[in-house]
């Protein structure tokens, strides 16, 4: 039987200037019906172009060559608009990242199921009430009839990206794509597509997967494919990939993921670059994840007697009257001296907006929040402003949280205000936590767009470090990142904090990277502590039910 | 997203060069506004003849090589009239613009940044006058005030406070809640230098490019004012003033209302290219 994907040197490059810009090259791909295929790599390593080229959409500007390109036994290089169009859909079927964006708001549910079954004809289009309440079925969306009538933002996460996945299945493709199906969701919604899309594996579909988590790509491909920098760098079958990887790289990208056995760890390779030196590779091939050798992170100074912030029965509500919801509900913690404490849950879970009361950027309608024993949230931010370089921020997204006009200089020397250091002193302090988090000198000019994610992040941990703080607050630093990029910033955050001995307030919804760096654990949900205590007693004997159900979760390495 | 080496300041005027190597639409029109420019600040530079004194001997001569753009019905040389016309149709598009960005910014910041009681009372001041159209509203100023050049400033200036006031009102309400104020507060600065350092410069941000939109507006609604006898008067040789004459010609002597359209059109333009310049290297996305 003739595979449904064969292609041969496949290489696509976007020609500039006379530069030919290859961003994929030498790439062999053969996907048979019922095989469950992923690409695995970085941002940058050609596996989303890749599979774009598979439905005749890589974009203007593209050049792709290749001495196979078979799909279906078709030469796709033959291909008009008119032949690609004719196969979306019908023979292959693409699921994007974001639901949100890839679904149009406009429109209800039950009219894009009817755009993806029709036949593409702008006048013979026809309800399709009954095949859409299977389609929906079959996602499992519960209630389907009522959610036809409803517009994707009346939808959640979940349901959002069950629907997207209805409408790429919806004409019975021979083949799904999933572009990093999961990477926008929650734990417990990514379980349930990861479950959906393992669930369509075991009925004997098509599955090609692209993604950038080792540990989603175990828990549904037969096959991977490494890629790196438009190279296949590995392939094989995915048990043989993930316990005996023979690339260096592989193998960086499998010790990036962080879990409870990374804990006290380097997760990034060793040396001031990320480069894959002599020591790893000389560890034998066939040593399994565990035994690899690891880097140790230096050790933390953790003073319990000291309790650098307590929080005390905060509660918060935001609306007023029946639309009103309590964010916060009585949450009490406290954070030691040089102590790491995580602050887990999903989003609605109100972890945010403890981290903004902490912060003194929202009042409590009740409670306090002390710093040092002192008071703080009381205070008038008058009285504030004097402490605030105490407490730095971290967040989510750098770059917002930079001054688009502002050079790298003037974002971190911004942060030795409040601390009343200027002129040559501030400009030796930038450059010393420059230097700590790897970045030259020479991005003393750079603007936020000038940087790639990872350099943004950094340049956030070394804003905040800048002026010695006892606390810093991290609200899901990580979450926008790569797995080897996330591998270097936390390994960055935990060198920088050990260093300094400051207290970290680490906000994330990914169990892993919580169990890795930090030292106690606060769940999270509907605005109330669930569980609370030591982060590897709480992840190994989880008392309540829902801190159960987030680490069950959890796609681990299989 | 191409990164771009980035260029200091010291290296400041090969940039320069280097850019308008690249950009030759932006050079030519830096090149026409300096020569504006000029011709606002010292007229006698660039053109020989007096704008004024009428010659009836030379009257509708067509251009060539003594009167570039030929003579009006007068004998007056158009070339220098333009010149010197540059002086009055760019004061006046200028001092209005300038007047209705000002107030208008200051209405909008403090409108964004009080919410509540004062917003509201300045939005509703603002959806009055903009609920006149601009033309018609100068008009009734100038009816109060009487012709002359500064009330004519004046009542275009005032005619277009609102455009400026909402943008601005709009962007500070946006700008109050990014991440970068809500991390600059961490810092501990004061209000002040909050307002000052991250929420002023980019909620002013769209005001350039509205200045631009709003010079060209102010220069052909002063011309039209001018027209109607409520601006400068005759003989002072104003764009819209000199349009509105070369009109009543334009079957027999061409020249005498295009050469001033002309300018019209290309300062407009240039204005416009140049707006767009400074807002994209203002918003950090620097080019070339």
């Amino acid at each position: 039987m003739t595979p449904l994907i064969h292609i041969r040197n496949l290489a696509i490059g976007f020609p500039k200037a006379g530069e030919p810009n290859t961003v994929v090259r030498g790439l062999d791909l053969t996907i048979h019906r019922g095989e469950s295929v992923a690409l695995v790599g970085e941002s940058g390593s050609g596996k989303s172009v890749t599979a774009r080229s598979l439905v005749g959409l890589t974009g203007t500007g593209a050049k792709l060559t290749a001495d196979v390109f078979d799909i279906d036994g078709e030469n796709a290089l033959d291909f008009h608009e008119r032949s690609w169009r004719q196969l979306r859909g019908n023979k292959i079927g693409f699921v994007l990242q974001d639901a949100l964006v890839s679904l149009d708001p406009l429109r209800r549910i039950s009219q894009q199921l009817s755009d993806a079954l029709g036949d593409g004809s702008f006048f013979r289009r026809q309800d399709r009430h009954g095949e859409s309440l299977t389609l929906l079925n079959s996602v499992g969306i519960p209630d389907p009839a009522r959610r036809l009538t409803q517009y994707p933002h009346q939808l959640s996460g979940g349901l959002r990206q069950r629907a997207l996945i209805a409408t790429a299945i919806a004409r019975g493709p021979a083949l799904v794509i999933a572009d990093e199906p999961t990477t926008a969701l929650d734990a417990t919604v990514q379980k349930q597509i990861l479950d959906l899309l393992a669930e369509r594996r075991r009925a004997g579909n098509t599955l090609l997967l692209i993604s950038h988590d080792l540990a989603i790509v175990s828990r549904l491909a037969d096959r991977v494919l490494v890629m790196r920098n438009g190279q296949v760098v590995e392939q094989g079958p995915t048990a043989e990939i993930l316990s005996a990887p023979s690339h260096p790289y592989t193998r960086q990208l499998l010790d990036a993921i962080p879990s409870a056995s990374s804990r006290g760890y380097r997760l990034s390779p060793a040396g001031h670059e990320a480069r894959i030196t002599a020591a790893t590779t000389q560890v034998p091939a066939t040593a399994k994840s565990a035994e690899r050798r690891r880097l140790l992170l230096p050790p933390k100074s953790i003073d319990p007697q000291r309790k650098v912030l307590t929080v005390d029965h905060l509660f918060k509500r935001y609306g007023s009257g029946a639309a009103s919801s309590l964010v916060v509900n009585d949450v009490s913690f406290k954070l030691a001296a040089g102590e790491s404490l995580g602050i887990v849950g999903e989003s609605g879970s109100g972890k945010t907006t403890v981290a903004r009361i902490v912060l003194g950027l929202v009042a409590p309608d009740a409670g306090r929040v002390l710093i040092d024993g002192r008071p703080w949230s009381q205070l008038t931010e008058a009285q504030r402003r004097t402490h605030r370089a105490g407490i730095q921020l971290i967040a989510q997204d750098a770059l917002s949280s930079f001054d688009p006009r502002y050079t790298v200089e003037r974002i971190v020397g911004e942060s030795l205000d409040s601390v009343a250091i200027f002129g040559a002193e501030r400009k030796r302090r930038v450059l010393e936590v420059l230097d700590a988090v790897r970045l030259g000198p020479a991005f003393l000019t750079r603007h936020p767009r000038e940087l790639s994610g990872g350099q943004r992040q950094r340049i956030a941990i070394a804003r905040a470090f800048a002026p010695r703080p006892k606390l810093l607050v991290a609200d899901e630093p990580v979450s926008a990142l790569d797995v080897s990029i996330q591998a270097q910033v936390l390994d960055l955050l935990a060198e920088l904090q050990a260093a300094s001995g400051t207290s970290l307030l680490f906000i994330s919804h990914d169990l892993g990277v919580v169990h890795h760096l930090t030292d106690r654990v606060v769940v999270m949900k509907e605005g109330r502590i669930v569980e609370t205590g030591n982060v590897s007693a709480v992840f190994a004997a989880p008392r309540h039910s829902y801190t159960q159900a987030l680490l069950e979760a959890i796609p681990t390495l299989a | 997203m191409s990164v771009s080496p980035t260029v200091s300041r010291a290296s400041g005027i090969r940039h320069l060069l280097l850019m308008a190597f690249r950009r030759p639409g932006l050079l030519a029109a830096v090149a026409f506004l300096l020569a504006v420019a000029i011709g606002t600040a010292w007229p006698q530079f660039l053109s020989a003849y007096d704008p004024i004194a009428a010659d009836p001997l030379q009257a509708q001569l067509p251009p060539g090589a003594a009167h570039w753009f030929g003579t009006d019905q007068l004998g007056r040389d158009v070339f220098s009239r333009v010149v010197h016309g540059a002086r009055y149709s760019i004061l006046i598009g200028v001092s209005a613009v300038v007047i209705a960005a000002v107030v208008g910014s200051i209405l909008g910041l403090f409108a964004g940044l009080a919410r509540g009681v004062i917003d509201e009372a300045i939005t509703r001041f603002l959806d009055v006058v903009s609920a006149f159209p601009d033309l018609l509203l100068a008009l009734v100023l100038i009816s109060f005030t009487g012709p002359g050049t500064v009330n004519l400033i004046f009542a275009l200036g005032v005619a277009s406070i609102p455009r400026f006031a909402r943008v601005v009102r709009a962007q500070t309400f946006v700008i109050a809640e990014s991440g970068y104020v809500e991390q600059a507060k961490t810092f501990g600065l004061t209000k002040a230098v909050l307002v000052l350092r991250h929420i002023l410069p980019h909620a002013m941000a769209q005001v350039p490019i509205l200045a631009t939109i709003g010079l060209g507006t102010a220069i052909i609604g002063a011309a039209g004012l001018s027209f109607l006898g409520m601006g400068p008067q005759p003989p002072i040789p104003e764009w819209g003033a000199m349009l509105a004459e070369g009109r009543n010609y334009l079957r027999v002597a061409w020249w005498i209302g295009v050469w001033p359209g002309v300018a019209i059109t290309l300062t407009v333009i240039s204005v416009s290219v140049l707006g767009r310049h400074w807002q994209a290297s203002f918003e950090g996305r620097r080019q070339g």
